[in-house]
């Protein structure tokens, strides 16, 4: 089960949109040990590509030592999808490094609505979850 | 002459569950090929037949090797190499 707060949902969403059609990738970091999503942090989606995302690895440094330096994990990874399912693809699947973090899943591919939702991607296996939005 | 090496949670099953181990070597390819020596199949998860392998970033200090000179990224007494598998996937 995944409890977002609903600016960080929001925030999500917004991110995806605007790098739509590309897709768009980044973290919720929370206190360590607590399953609770506390930051934002977009990050840049190196392979800038409409099908596949990939943390820029400098990036990516900087944000693990950040986190391990604050305490913080990594709760949620997030990106979209942009002309399919928010559901994780076989790739999504088996690039899946992360046992303890809810990976979310947004698709954009309507312009109405966006799919919004939640997965545990362990030792290959994908468990969806319910998402709580906190007010 | 010990090299700090930090491992990521997914490769702990091969340092029984250590985030941190040590090694010795002088270049990149070196220090790994120590690391298997006690770590057995861990070389595996880093290296594969084209090299390092595509979807794990390996830094030395906090430079990404793949910038320095990959598996012949010199490596010294003091240095902290650190492994993090690439946050990345796709929509197939």
């Amino acid at each position: 089960m995944l409890n977002i707060p609903r600016d960080l949902r929001d925030k999500i969403v917004a991110h995806a949109r605007k790098d739509h059609p590309d897709e768009a990738c980044g973290v919720l970091a929370g206190p360590a040990g607590t399953d609770r999503p506390a930051r934002f942090i977009p990050m840049t989606n190196a392979a800038r590509s409409p099908t596949f995302y990939e943390f820029d690895s400098t990036e990516q440094f900087r944000l693990w030592q950040e986190m391990d330096d604050q305490d913080e994990e990594p709760v949620v990874i997030y990106h979209s999808h942009t002309a399919t399912e928010a559901y994780p693809s076989r790739t999504d699947i088996g690039l899946a490094a992360e046992p303890e973090a809810h990976y979310v899943l947004v698709s954009t591919r309507d312009e109405d609505r966006t799919e919004f939702r939640s997965y545990r991607i362990v030792d290959g296996e994908v468990t969806e979850e319910p998402v709580t939005v906190l007010e | 002459m010990a090299i700090d090496v930090r491992i990521p949670t997914i490769l702990r099953g091969y340092t029984d569950g250590a985030k941190q181990v040590e090694g010795t070597g002088s270049t990149l390819d070196e220090l790994i090929a120590d690391l298997e020596q006690r770590h057995a199949g861990l070389r595996a998860r880093l290296i594969d037949h084209g090299g390092l392998r595509r979807f794990v970033n390996v830094y030395l200090n906090d430079e990404d090797v793949r910038f320095l000179a990959g598996l012949e990224t010199p490596v010294k007494d003091g240095d902290t190499v650190t492994v993090l598998p690439a946050v990345a996937g796709g929509a197939a």
